[in-house]
């Protein structure tokens, strides 16, 4: 059996659609979310690589170094305002966190 | 056309009643503090009507006389567009008629208030109010358009509205005015409903402009119907005399308005205002001439009045009411003669009828006055040795009413009669029957009133009313009648003498010369009644001799004859008569129902039709649907709004990514 473009798309399918879940599902820890939100880039990442691979392009494997970067700043930052947040409600709690609302 | 009339002596006929109505109504009332008391507030408004009266002679004589003419336009008070709206007065036969008469009867019914409202507390009040009304009347006669017209016409009814409720705190009063205003805003909705199409196809108020461009008017079809315009300009014009000068169905008014003074019953619901509608129909004749449709209503709703109103007085036992129903039947003549396109003639009665009915009103007063505020007829009786001059004067304004050859009232009712006959319109058949049969009916009514207030047994003691304490004070003379001071015999008299004479003197130039030549229009070709009946005509004494072979006479003799068998000899008959037709009795007795339509039928549908409204338009479907149903549809709006806010993160995270799906399915399928 040989690895086809479809097989990698479709891995990256189910990473995106695991993260999308894990967003839902998650009542629990605001830390879970950024890892979903972490997966959901490797899906998306996954996705470039195999284009790249497979249309012989490099640009998408460059593309990809971008996203690992601007997504370890991101939870660097969201961590960040994670820890605020701890400080500030003493709870990660995703349930609790409803001030978004006017 | 000589010009010798001066605009400044003309401004001064209305504007002197006006200032003594000013001076006597705030400085004689508790308004400006009662500054001035009873005898100058008098002093004050007779002499400003009197100056009115002498200025108006003058203009007549000047216009009868030197044949002047005035058409001039005093001060715009505003242009809209290509209309203008102005003060002005149009002086010729007719102006210069009206406004003697109404300056006379209204000098008359001044000097008798003296006497009649001596002990009235209102005394000032009621000298403004008069005043104010001659005013009135003036500026509605003198009028060169019809913005003015409107105006006097309004001013009018207001002051009639006043002095109808002048005892305010009578409950029968108020209820009165407030009738004579409501009927008369339907007669002036049709009336100022015919001034704005006026307007709008005319493009003028100014009579003559109008008149100028009547031939056009003439062609033109109302929009959207085939009717002519002019025709539907004619019957507006129309129901707003029909409210002002009473007639059938809008007559309901009248007979409440003697609830006020009597005076002003004399003045304005017998002798002026009530015949503004008249004067108003023969100033528009060149109008009216063009539409026979609208001709034939006036002679329809004229003849109708005349007839059934008479009957009416028959049965009435107040004395002021039968006097109002002769003038309902009166006006009625008057509108047929409009009807049969003999203007002249309608208003030469107008000025019979003024002072005839004046007289009779003053007299009714004065007899009222006598009798110690008694108005039933049937517990008067004999006054006549009590009051000669009252007596003399009563019988000579009857006698003139009725069409006594050679008084006033003859020539112009049977002018009236005689025009109606030569009348070639389809509703002429029926107002000739009810002109003859209506001059019946007056001889009847007048002589009965007349033999049971002026002759037979006195029963003042059986009045079972009668009160003991009246506010007159003559507690020596407690039944018995007396004559009335000298301020109200000699308006009687001075009334007296035109109710006799006039009609000889004036009914030449008036009906057959050149004095209404160029005020009223006929159209000779199409009605020719006044060219008829200037054939027939050869002098007054001709005339007066030449009745006693035609039936109007033997009618009213007959009439005469029948009130005397039943009042003076039989007089256990009329009861007989009335048990035999009780049907009929309670149908007069009732005035036709009318009343009773009115408020059961028209008031109560108006107010159905109003809380209709209310409940099912306001309350319903403006206020529930479209205000309530705004806020309702909002708030529920933003409920689901507020609801969809949750505030969890994973519900935005979860829309955003559902809007990414809805956008790339659109941009892979749909959007290829």
């Amino acid at each position: 059996m040989t690895l086809t473009l479809g097989h990698f798309l479709s891995l990256g399918a189910i990473l995106f659609a695991l993260s999308i879940i894990g967003i839902f599902l998650n009542r629990k820890n605001l830390i879970v979310l950024l890892m979903a939100i972490e997966l959901m880039l490797l899906a998306v990442n996954m996705n470039f690589v195999a284009f790249s691979h497979y249309l012989g392009d490099l640009h998408g494997q460059v593309f990809v170094f971008f996203i690992l970067t601007v997504a370890a700043a991101e939870s660097a930052i969201g961590l960040a305002i994670l820890v605020l947040l701890f400080r500030n409600k003493s709870s990660i709690n995703v349930d609790e966190l409803n001030t978004l609302k006017g | 056309m000589s010009q010798t009339l001066s605009a400044s002596t003309l401004l001064a006929v209305p504007l002197a009643p006006l200032v003594g109505s000013i001076l006597a109504g705030v400085w004689g009332t508790s308004f400006g503090g009662n500054r001035i008391g009873r005898r100058l507030s008098h002093t004050f408004t007779i002499l400003g009507v009197l100056v009115a009266f002498v200025l108006s002679a003058m203009t007549l004589k000047s216009v009868a006389i030197d044949g002047a003419r005035f058409n001039e336009t005093l001060y715009t008070w505003m242009v809209v567009g290509g209309l203008k709206m102005e003060i002005g007065f149009l002086v010729d036969g007719l102006t210069a008629m009206m406004m003697c008469v109404v300056t006379f009867v209204s000098l008359m019914v001044h000097i008798y208030t003296i006497g009649y409202m001596e002990e009235d507390d209102g005394y000032n009040r009621f000298f403004s109010y008069i005043s104010l009304f001659t005013f009135s009347m003036l500026m509605l006669v003198m009028s060169n358009n019809m913005l003015q017209l409107f105006f006097g016409w309004e001013a009018v009814g207001l002051v009639s509205y006043l002095l109808i409720g002048f005892w305010f705190n009578k409950p029968s009063a108020i209820f009165a005015n407030m009738k004579a205003f409501l009927v008369n805003r339907v007669g002036d909705f049709g009336f100022i409903l015919g001034i704005g199409l006026v307007a709008a196809y005319a493009g003028t108020l100014n009579y003559a402009e109008t008149f100028a461009k009547a031939g056009e008017l003439g062609k033109l079809v109302f929009p959207g119907t085939n009717w002519m315009l002019i025709t539907v300009i004619c019957i507006c014009l129309f129901i707003g005399a029909m409210g002002k000068s009473a007639q059938f169905p809008l007559h309901v008014w009248l007979p409440d308005s003697m609830e006020g003074p009597t005076p002003i019953s004399a003045l304005i619901h017998a002798a002026t205002m009530v015949t503004a509608g008249i004067f108003m129909v023969a100033r528009m004749s060149p109008l009216f001439e063009l539409s026979d449709t609208a001709l034939n209503f006036i002679l329809t709703i004229g003849a109708i009045t005349a007839l059934f109103m008479g009957f009416l007085g028959i049965i009435q036992n107040d004395i002021k009411r039968v006097v109002a129903y002769s003038t309902l039947s009166q006006l009625g003549y008057m509108t047929v003669a409009l009807g049969a396109s003999a203007y002249s003639v309608a208003v030469f009665h107008l000025m019979t009828h003024a002072f005839f009915k004046a007289l009779l009103f003053l007299g009714a007063g004065s007899v009222i006055m006598g009798m110690h505020h008694n108005q039933d007829i049937r517990w008067m009786g004999g006054v006549r040795k009590y009051m000669p001059i009252t007596w003399i004067t009563s019988l000579l304004g009857s006698l003139a009413l009725i069409g006594t050859p050679l008084f006033a009232g003859f020539y112009s009712k049977d002018s009236i009669i005689e025009a109606v006959h030569e009348s070639h319109l389809p509703a002429a058949g029926f107002a000739n029957f009810a002109v003859l049969a209506g001059v019946f009916v007056t001889a009847f009514y007048s002589f009965r009133m007349y033999f049971l207030v002026f002759h037979g047994k006195e029963r003042y003691d059986q009045n079972p009313d009668a009160h003991h304490d009246d506010h007159h004070g003559h507690h020596d003379s407690h039944h018995e009648p007396h004559e009335s001071p000298w301020v109200v015999t000699v308006p009687l008299v001075l009334l007296a003498i035109p109710s006799v004479v006039i009609g000889f003197m004036t009914i030449q130039p008036m009906l057959f010369g050149e004095f209404f030549k160029d005020s009223i229009w006929v159209d000779a070709a199409r009605h020719p009644v006044m060219v008829e009946l200037a054939e027939g005509f050869h002098g007054p004494v001709q005339m007066a001799l030449h009745a006693f072979t035609t039936a109007p006479f033997w009618l009213a003799l007959a009439g005469v004859g029948a009130a005397y068998y039943l009042y003076m000899v039989n007089t256990a008959l009329p009861a007989a008569i009335r048990a035999r037709v009780q049907p009929i009795y309670t149908l007069l007795e009732n005035k036709y129902y009318l009343d009773w339509i009115n408020e059961n039928i028209l008031a109560r549908g108006a107010r159905a039709v109003g809380t209709g409204l209310w409940k099912g338009g306001d309350a319903a479907v403006i206020d529930g649907l479209l205000v309530n149903g705004s806020w309702k549809v909002v708030g529920w709006v933003s409920g689901v709004a507020r609801w969809v806010q949750t505030g969890y993160l994973y519900h935005y995270a979860f829309a955003m990514i559902m809007g990414v799906f809805v956008l790339m399915t659109y941009f892979v399928w749909l959007n290829k």
